[in-house]
């Protein structure tokens, strides 16, 4: 684009008045500045968690995408109808689900193993998104370590347990259904 | 100086007292050295973190037991780290000026302190001392061309950043130490010339005397020559790389700059040199124009008696000094953006310079005035006096440089009305 072209919107820089000119007060503010925060900082006022002795605190826990939980329904049984729709959308290919035949008359399948690669995963919450009846979903647990890769793989007891864990601090995000065809 | 070099020679059998005196006098002055560059390092940190609203490293302090002591063992595990890293050489370097870049560097950094005082005279110390003398606490006293000497090493430092630049056969590190060398050659000729005004003021290169001639008269150099002072800070800033000037290693712009290809331990002698030439540039400040050891009423004149509770003061006075100029770079690092190199250069030679020129001549006319009136340079009346049209000086020039706006550039695309030839418009 030329400099002559009559598209462009030309904007002049604010003229510096003479304070500007001179440096030196604008310089003081600056000053001003750094001390404001200096002071502040030093009263102890500051925006770091010092984290193993401190925990962060999760603003909004039902939004947070951290380890996954496979939720239960009222009857305790797994609510997962092994439809392979979490597997199918999840862009890392973390999830691995054997569908089999239901015991139970509510639903046609269940799944008898349902692994998720926690390295893997992304967190992206996609599975989430994607799960027709509210089977899966993230919870805030955000220190999510281990000491062996297969550690992290975590099977349906375990992602289970997840939930056992957190639904009293984290409901469920819709209420219990009777099933997909009852 | 010639009875102390006999007396280095007449050493027969144990050394001679005042070898031994220079020998604890540089190992006390590196050890405090280093470990104030350390602290120093930490004290940044910390420092930008405070001003950033964080906390900044605070976790090392004890190994094994736990105790945190506010992180002061931060240091120590940083210098673990650097030297216990792996001393990795690139393969398209040059080997020995990559090599010898660092060193010469820190070197440079280090010696520089030889002359510099780092307080008054101590009583003497049996066993180190000749005779009773007191001991100058600087490295080599009464060298009488002191100054000369650390303007001489200050410019190895730029044989230290332009070689390490150009060993590393990178273009970023080229370009860094490129502008290094630029930058620190201009911003020597302002630093010259507000020395100049310092030395005629004080008719001596060497540094005890020019703190002896403001503890004499009570009147600071930063008070008598106002203009100086300014163009010595500003310059001292660009000289030691520090914020607003730290366009040799500008990371937005290239990378590391200068020590891109450098890891481990030459990094770490590369950063310590850098700590330690904004160390050197606060003795400096502190030295030429506030006063080094004096202070009104509590530390005495030169020529008082010397006993180790006022030999104690002045350093601690004269350290203090240096702490809070040490403070007020850090401060500024976080206060201020960095200049373009236009502005850098523009800064120099439009305004640096000619103000540096301005502040030597109407310090030499004035002294000239005073030798015509005063020729003893004894009256007080004069002493002071003199100061007030150097403050106007300061003024007069200040106002100058703003209402000339040679900073004020701005180097867009220019606008015309004129269709084909408007870029030859732009640039004419």
């Amino acid at each position: 684009m030329r400099p002559d072209d009559p598209k462009i919107r030309w904007v002049d820089e604010p003229k510096l008045g003479i304070t500007g000119r001179m440096y030196l007060p604008m310089f003081a503010q600056g000053l001003t500045t750094t001390f404001k925060h200096l002071k502040r900082s030093l009263a102890g006022d500051v925006l770091t968690v010092s984290y193993p002795d401190q925990e962060p605190r999760i603003d909004a826990p039902l939004i947070y995408r951290g380890v996954h939980r496979l939720n239960r329904d009222e009857q305790g049984r797994v609510k997962c109808v092994a439809c392979f729709l979490c597997a199918t959308a999840c862009p890392a290919h973390c999830i691995d689900i054997v569908g089999v035949e239901s015991p139970w008359p509510d639903r046609e399948k269940y799944p008898q193993s349902f692994t998720i690669d926690e390295l893997r995963c992304i967190y992206c919450g996609m599975c989430e998104e994607a799960c027709p009846v509210d089977a899966i979903e993230l919870t805030s647990l955000y220190n999510l370590t281990g000491r062996s890769r297969e550690e992290m793989i975590f099977d349906k007891e375990k992602l289970l347990s997840v939930f056992d864990a957190t639904k009293d601090t984290e409901p469920m995000r819709s209420a219990p259904t009777e099933g997909t065809n009852a | 100086m010639g009875s102390s070099s006999e007396l280095l020679l007449a050493a027969d059998s144990s050394l001679s007292p005042l070898l031994l005196q220079a020998i604890v006098k540089i190992v006390v002055l590196i050890g405090g050295l280093m470990t104030a560059a350390a602290y120093f390092v930490l004290l940044e940190r910390r420092m930008a973190a405070w001003i950033q609203d964080r906390r900044g490293p605070n976790r090392v302090g004890i190994p094994l037991t736990g105790i945190r002591l506010f992180g002061l063992g931060q240091p120590l595990a940083d210098g673990v780290k650097f030297i216990f890293k792996e001393a990795y050489t690139p393969a398209h370097v040059d080997r020995w000026m990559y090599l010898f870049a660092p060193i010469a560097i820190l070197v440079a950094a280090l010696v520089v302190f030889a002359v510099i005082p780092v307080g008054g005279m101590v009583p003497a110390v049996p066993g180190l001392a000749d005779g009773g003398q007191p001991i100058s606490l600087v490295v080599i006293p009464g060298f009488d061309s002191g100054l000369l000497l650390v303007f001489a090493l200050s410019e190895i430092a730029v044989y230290g950043v332009l070689l390490g630049g150009w060993a590393s056969n990178n273009k970023y590190s080229f370009l860094g130490g490129l502008r290094s060398s630029a930058q620190l050659i201009a911003y020597e000729l302002p630093l010259g010339l507000a020395i100049l005004g310092v030395v005629l003021a004080s008719g001596s290169m060497n540094l005890e005397q020019v703190i002896a001639r403001q503890a004499q008269s009570g009147l600071w150099f930063v008070l008598a020559q106002p203009l100086g002072f300014v163009v010595f800070v500003i310059a001292a800033f660009a000289e030691s790389a520090r914020v607003p000037f730290d366009l040799p290693e500008c990371e937005q712009e290239l990378v590391g700059g200068y020590h891109t290809e450098y890891s481990g331990i030459k990094l770490l002698l590369f950063l310590v040199a850098e700590f330690l030439h904004m160390i050197t540039a606060s003795f400096l400040i502190v030295i030429l124009f506030l006063g080094g050891w004096h202070f009104w009423g509590i530390t005495g004149g030169p020529d008082a008696e010397i006993g180790w509770l006022q030999s104690l003061l002045r350093v601690a006075v004269l350290l203090g000094k240096v702490f809070l100029v040490i403070l007020f770079f850090m401060l500024t690092r976080w206060s201020w953006p960095r200049f373009r190199f236009d502005q850098l250069m523009a800064l120099a030679w439009k305004i640096m310079l000619p103000l540096g020129i301005a502040n030597f001549i109407v310090v030499a006319a004035l002294g000239e005035v005073r030798a015509w009136y005063d020729p003893k340079f004894a009256d007080r009346f004069w002493e002071w006096g003199l100061a007030l049209p150097n403050w106007v000086t300061l003024v007069l020039g200040w106002l100058a440089v703003a209402y000339s706006g040679t900073l004020v550039t701005d180097n867009r695309p220019q606008r015309t009305s004129r269709g084909s030839d408007s870029h030859a418009e732009g640039f004419s």
